[in-house]
């Protein structure tokens, strides 16, 4: 039914057939848990037990244990937060906005990328409890009538359009991703050998049959919900930026911010992505799912988005000088020259620089040049972060109250704590759920693999023909 | 997938493209197929089988409308009527402000209606089973019919399927 252009190169290598991409999938799930993945979750049990302790300290001792002061009211837990809800953003770009674009590569990628999304989201959800200090208050950010009297939450607020937007991506995403799952938890059931995993896939997958109803009913679904997961992944971190926006701090009251912030997002996403799957298709040696072609197509959002965010940088720079304004004149000589030019330099070389060295196309298609620089984007994504956010706030009005931050074993600890929940969490998906979508990648085989089941003259021996001749 | 009971003939096939092509032949040939079971999506096949198209996309739009609805109301009279408050010097009704938790609503009460009309038209619930042919979420195309719904013999329909690509032709008795 598909007409593949013969210069596209196929999407599954190594000739798989239906058959293959079950086993190959299901493998991991079905058998015991290697050694390698032993160890690996072993590990981030502990470092998640002693982020656990660090956590529950800043709860029982109050938030008087970080590095905050009268100055800087806000530092790590903020930058952790944007930090992990950016992540967060790619998994429901692939699976919604490239599935609106039929980027049919995102089949290979969009199940894991959409757990990790979950997982970051997650993460970036502990802490904002953890930096209200009081999480058993934390109802109070919901519309209900302020502590049980009559006041209500401050809808005018961007925080609590936050908490709306951030608690509807999560489900929303997490119903997308489990809508995913249940074709393939169905695979599973249907080759389960023993009870229990019959049993609990069996529960998983809700009697899924694949008969051709559903699956028209689940494709308008997909649709469907992919259409709002568009906006939505949008609207987040809109709004997240809006927390900074809307305020009249020098550094943060700029209407630049929204797309920023979103382009930044959908950068460190991309990069977290990268990291994820590249070891994952060696461990599973999934190279033949996810090929270079993957990783380049990934890589050239990464090059995108990270332009978009160079500019971003350099246009505040000029609105504070064309403003007029000298507080924020000020603010933004500060970060480039002031007590955090490092953190400021540190920023820009890994954001703006690092990523155009993907414009030479041996560098995006190493396996090796991917894994550092998605490593180096996340560190500067993280450091734009705490540029804003620190920087922003540590000289303000009255020179007598500078102050500079440093952070305690806890603020650290705390950021420990999401690395260990964040792992954890993904080894275990990637261990008992699979970690590729068999059902979509099996629907582009036909037009994207080397080796075609043709049979029927007409379409399918058509596309074969095209294949064979690249 | 509603309770089966009565015989059916089980259609194995080996190949998407062949089952999408035996469709239509089947069909014009007189055998009501009650359904086709695969491992994904297959485009085209629920017109050749003759589904009605889903209407799902319109109670999606009336989930939404309802998020929508909720929100504003929940804003308005919390803010405006409850207990009103000038805050920032904007009135107390203020919609521009109220966009951003309208959005969320919306598509919050979209996505959730939209799916739990999803599994329960399609009766998808805790620990059903795959009843016709295991196969059917790997590798194989599995088209199944009702004989009591077909006055045809079974020798027939299976000469037809048989004729039209089907691998295998079983029988399934609940």
């Amino acid at each position: 039914m598909h007409v593949t252009s013969p210069v596209r190169p196929p999407l599954v290598t190594g000739g798989k057939t239906y058959a293959d991409v079950t086993e190959d999938i299901c493998r991991q799930v079905e058998g015991k848990p290697t050694k390698p993945w032993k160890i690996a979750f072993t590990a981030a049990v502990l470092v998640l037990l002693y982020g656990t302790y660090c956590l529950a300290w800043t709860w029982w001792e109050g938030l008087g244990v970080w590095g905050l002061n009268k100055t800087v009211g806000w530092a790590w837990d903020i930058t952790n937060f944007v930090w992990w809800v950016g992540i967060g953003h790619a998994g429901t770009l692939i699976s919604a906005i490239l599935l609106l674009f039929r980027q049919k590569w995102r089949t290979s990628i969009n199940r894991a990328a959409e757990a990790m999304t979950i997982f970051a989201v997650l993460c970036a959800a502990s802490f904002i409890l953890m930096h209200m200090g009081r999480p058993w208050m934390a109802h109070w950010a919901l519309p209900l009538p302020n502590a049980f009297g009559s006041l209500w939450v401050n809808f005018n607020s961007p925080l609590v359009w936050d908490v709306f937007a951030i608690s509807t991506y999560f489900s929303v995403s997490l119903v997308f991703w489990y809508i995913g799952l249940i074709p393939d938890l169905a695979t599973i059931r249907d080759r389960a050998q023993n009870k229990v995993s019959k049993f609990i896939y069996g529960a998983l997958s809700l009697g899924w049959t694949g008969g051709a109803k559903t699956w028209a009913r689940y494709e308008y679904v997909s649709l469907i919900l992919a259409g709002l997961s568009t906006p939505l992944v949008l609207s987040v971190h809109t709004i997240v930026s809006m927390d900074f926006a809307t305020s009249v701090i020098p550094g943060w009251h700029t209407t630049i911010f929204p797309p920023y912030f979103v382009a930044g997002a959908i950068f460190s996403g991309f990069a977290m992505v990268q990291n994820l799957m590249l070891i994952t298709r060696v461990v599973y040696r999934l190279e033949d799912y996810i090929t270079i072609e993957h990783i380049e197509s990934m890589n050239k959002i990464i090059t995108l988005t990270g332009s978009i965010v160079g500019i971003a940088y350099i246009t505040e720079f000029f609105i504070a000088w064309y403003s007029g304004v000298e507080y924020e004149q000020y603010a933004f000589l500060n970060r480039m020259a002031g007590p955090y030019w490092w953190a400021y330099w540190a920023m820009m070389t890994c954001n703006v620089i690092s990523p155009q060295l993907f414009w030479s196309r041996k560098i995006r298609r190493s396996v090796k040049w991917t894994f550092v620089l998605s490593v180096v984007v996340n560190i500067g994504m993280w450091f734009e972060r705490f540029v804003i956010i620190v920087t922003s706030l540590h000289r303000d009005y009255i020179p007598s109250s500078w102050a500079m931050f440093t952070p305690t074993m806890y603020d650290i600890g705390d950021y420990i704590f999401s690395f260990g929940l964040f792992g954890t969490l993904f080894l275990l998906f990637s261990k008992y759920l699979p970690v590729i979508n068999m059902a979509e990648v099996k629907a582009v085989l036909r037009s994207s693999s080397e080796k075609l089941p043709a049979k029927v003259a007409g379409t399918a021996k058509r596309d074969n023909n095209l294949n064979q001749s690249v | 997938m509603a309770e089966l009971s009565g015989k059916y003939l089980v259609g194995v096939f080996d190949d998407d493209d062949v089952l999408l092509h035996a469709v239509p032949q089947i069909r014009k040939e007189g055998v009501k197929i009650m359904e086709v079971y695969s491992p994904f999506p297959i485009h085209g096949l629920d017109v050749a089988l003759g589904h009605p198209r889903t209407k799902i996309g319109i109670a999606a739009f009336l989930y939404g409308l309802t998020g929508c609805a909720c929100a504003l109301t929940l804003m308005i009279w919390t803010m405006g009527y409850d207990w009103p408050m000038i805050i920032g010097g904007k009135d107390p009704i203020s919609i521009p402000n109220y966009i951003p938790i309208t959005f969320e609503l919306t598509v919050l009460f979209t996505a959730f209606g939209m799916v739990t009309t999803f599994l329960i038209t399609n009766g998808l619930g805790p620990n059903r089973n795959n009843k016709f042919d295991l196969r059917s979420t790997d590798n194989k195309f599995v088209m199944a019919i009702d004989l009591n719904k077909n006055s045809m013999t079974q020798e027939d329909i299976s000469d037809i399927l048989k004729k039209n690509g089907a691998e295998e032709v079983n029988v399934k008795q609940f």
